[in-house]
């Protein structure tokens, strides 16, 4: 439970004073009854630890879905100076560029109820789902180098989807800085055989319809309209991230030594060092990783698709971030953002917005818990002006999986859904019971909060009719 | 008790005991092969270990990642330590794992990774224990 003062700056606008080694004050944007949810881990404990970091710059931010992380908090931004800052992998995260896509088709709600529960099966037999399921996709380490390299536009060239693809993707499917040379043997070891592959934990893929549209002018530029099927997937770069983010914390701390830092997980390098330009190089690899994973899941999706919809056309709206690291311009100056758990959220004409979007704003994804509606959104300045340019990921977690495998039986949450008209196939009954709605934050609230802070502005509610999960 | 688990709102956490060092990086171990899996796993394989690192914290959690790189790399689930030999001054480990091939297993849990968020390996009175948080 966090003691400190806080103090309320506007509606869903909260500040923990600078003090003591904080740098600079944090801001926490949530409602008031969120921030009494997120009191009650070590969340702000930890925003407050990121605030003492060297070289962050304005404040150290809390988003509406904030929950307690391993040195950096989930949900968490901070901007760091290029020449005084650091870089952090615990302020990526493990998972680095866990990740959403969102796919659009040419079918409506209609055409997936009629087909359901085949749609269920045959996609979970085609995308391997859970744990240790390998993958039928191999590559040589050639490959594999090249893919880190060049990412998702690597895949389109093999033939494994079309130039559209990633001109809809942030970074465009591919951060340039990729430096190879910087990927363990280990990391490449973990990651080769898991392409194409969703993992588990609350990692899904889901057939969605939209069920709302709030914005009809945006949601027209991002090809979205009423009733129409969606499908969204969710997963980063497996254990190849993992390693790479494991890697980087060891070498770290064997150069500059974790003695002076709140907690070992806030290890960090100087941006403009050669371990933190190493980091950056690496980190990059496995944001490429993740861009091609889905690339790979995207195309079997489209071949599963085809065999039932032989005239199903599914083209990509929009790919986002959800850990990473980037160097981005603000008022002429170029800082370091870390977003762990948090997603971009740019306003019209940034240059780093795809064309067809760059009008009205990026689009942003919110995934909802298991089996609730998911939200697309659009970016905003004010969120530039706010928050680096970021807002939510997600709900985000609120209660411990070992409390919600006392509380929830998988079997009987299937039966819930179903009733609900969701088709649901996961892993296991224990990964169900897990991942139940009611142990992440309600969505639409977390939804509301941001939109009414305008750090990102509703355009459409996404309801699901198939999940798969891990 | 070998080891517990305690809550966590995102991950998982738990403590091992030992009435020594080495027991209790054994029994660490043991807690995260419950973890990947709650039942009973075969020993059909067998893999060679060796580890090193600054400190306990920082030999446990490259002890650890051990098992993640096997389960990744050659799908091996691991059911047992054997042999364990730990070197208290060098901080190295050197050890046999047992286990099975993963794809003969329903599994439900994938383990991203080991965490140094609250890790402490220390000797309290007569009683070794270490605590660790895993991310999955």
């Amino acid at each position: 439970m966090f003691k400190m003062e806080i103090k309320k700056i506007a509606k869903n606008i909260y500040e923990i004073p600078k003090q003591g080694k904080m740098n600079v004050p944090c801001r926490i944007y949530a409602s008031e009854k969120i921030l009494e949810n997120i009191k009650q881990d070590k969340t702000l404990e930890q925003v407050k630890n990121v605030a003492c970091l060297p070289g962050i710059i304005k404040e150290s931010i809390a988003l509406t879905d904030a929950h307690q992380g391993y040195g950096f908090p989930i949900g968490g931004v901070a901007a760091f100076d290029m020449d005084k800052g650091i870089i952090s992998p615990g302020g990526v995260g493990y998972d680095i560029d866990c990740s959403i896509r969102l796919l659009k088709t040419n079918l409506t709600k209609k055409d997936i109820l009629k087909k359901q529960k085949e749609i269920t099966e045959n996609l979970q037999r085609k995308i391997p789902s859970g744990v240790g399921r390998g993958s039928k996709f191999q590559i040589t380490y050639k490959e594999l180098d090249e893919l880190l390299k060049e990412g998702a536009p690597y895949l389109v060239k093999k033939g494994y989807g079309v130039k559209e693809d990633y001109l809809h993707m942030e970074e465009q499917g591919c951060m340039k800085e990729a430096d190879v040379s910087k990927v363990s043997e280990k990391a490449k070891k973990r990651g080769i055989g898991q392409l194409g592959t969703l993992g588990a934990g609350n990692h899904f893929l889901e057939v969605l319809f939209v069920d709302e549209i709030f914005d009809e002018k945006v949601a027209k530029v991002f090809g979205l309209k009423k009733e129409q099927a969606v499908i969204l997937i969710h997963c980063g770069s497996r254990g190849l991230g993992h390693q790479v983010a494991s890697d980087y914390i060891k070498l770290m701390e064997q150069k500059y030594g974790f003695e002076n830092l709140q907690d070992r997980e806030l290890i960090n390098a100087p941006i403009k060092s050669k371990l933190g330009k190493d980091y950056y190089g690496a980190m990059c690899c496995a944001a490429n990783f993740a861009f091609a994973n889905k690339q790979v899941i995207t195309h079997w999706l489209r071949e599963e698709m085809k065999c039932m919809f032989p005239n199903i056309k599914i083209d990509v709206v929009y790919e986002v971030c959800h850990n990473i690291a980037k160097f981005e311009e603000y008022n002429g100056k170029k800082v370091c953002v870390h977003r762990k758990g948090a997603t971009r959220s740019f306003g019209p004409g940034r240059k780093e917005i795809p064309k067809d979007y760059r009008k009205v704003g990026q689009p942003v994804l919110i995934p909802g818990s298991m089996g609730t509606a998911s939200y697309v959104l659009v970016g905003s300045k004010k969120s530039e002006e706010l928050t680096w340019g970021s807002t939510v990921h997600g709900a985000g977690r609120i209660m411990s999986r070992s409390k919600a495998l006392r509380e929830f039986k998988g079997e009987e949450i299937k039966e819930k859904l179903n009733k609900k008209g969701i088709e649901i196939k996961s892993g296991s009954w224990k990964s169900l019971a897990e991942e139940s709605p009611e142990v992440y934050k309600d969505v639409e609230e977390v939804v509301n909060v941001v939109h009414d802070l305008g750090i990102s502005k509703k355009v459409a509610r996404l309801k699901p009719l198939v999940v798969i999960i891990g | 008790m070998k080891f517990k688990f305690l809550p966590h709102t995102a991950d998982i956490k738990f403590q091992a005991f030992g009435k020594n060092f080495k027991e209790v990086f054994e029994n660490s171990a043991l807690a995260l092969f419950k973890i990947f899996y709650d039942r009973k796993v075969k020993e059909k394989k067998l893999f060679k270990i060796k580890v090193k690192g600054n400190d306990f914290e920082s030999l446990l959690y490259n002890f650890l990642e051990e098992f993640l790189v096997l389960f990744d790399s050659k799908n091996f689930l691991p059911s047992k330590i054997k042999n364990l030999r730990l070197n208290e001054k060098k901080f190295k480990i050197n050890t046999e794992v047992l286990g099975d091939d993963s794809k003969n297993y329903k599994l439900s849990e994938y383990v991203k990774a080991i965490t140094y968020n609250e890790m402490f390996v220390k000797k309290i009175k007569n009683k070794f224990i270490s605590q660790v948080v895993v991310d999955v």
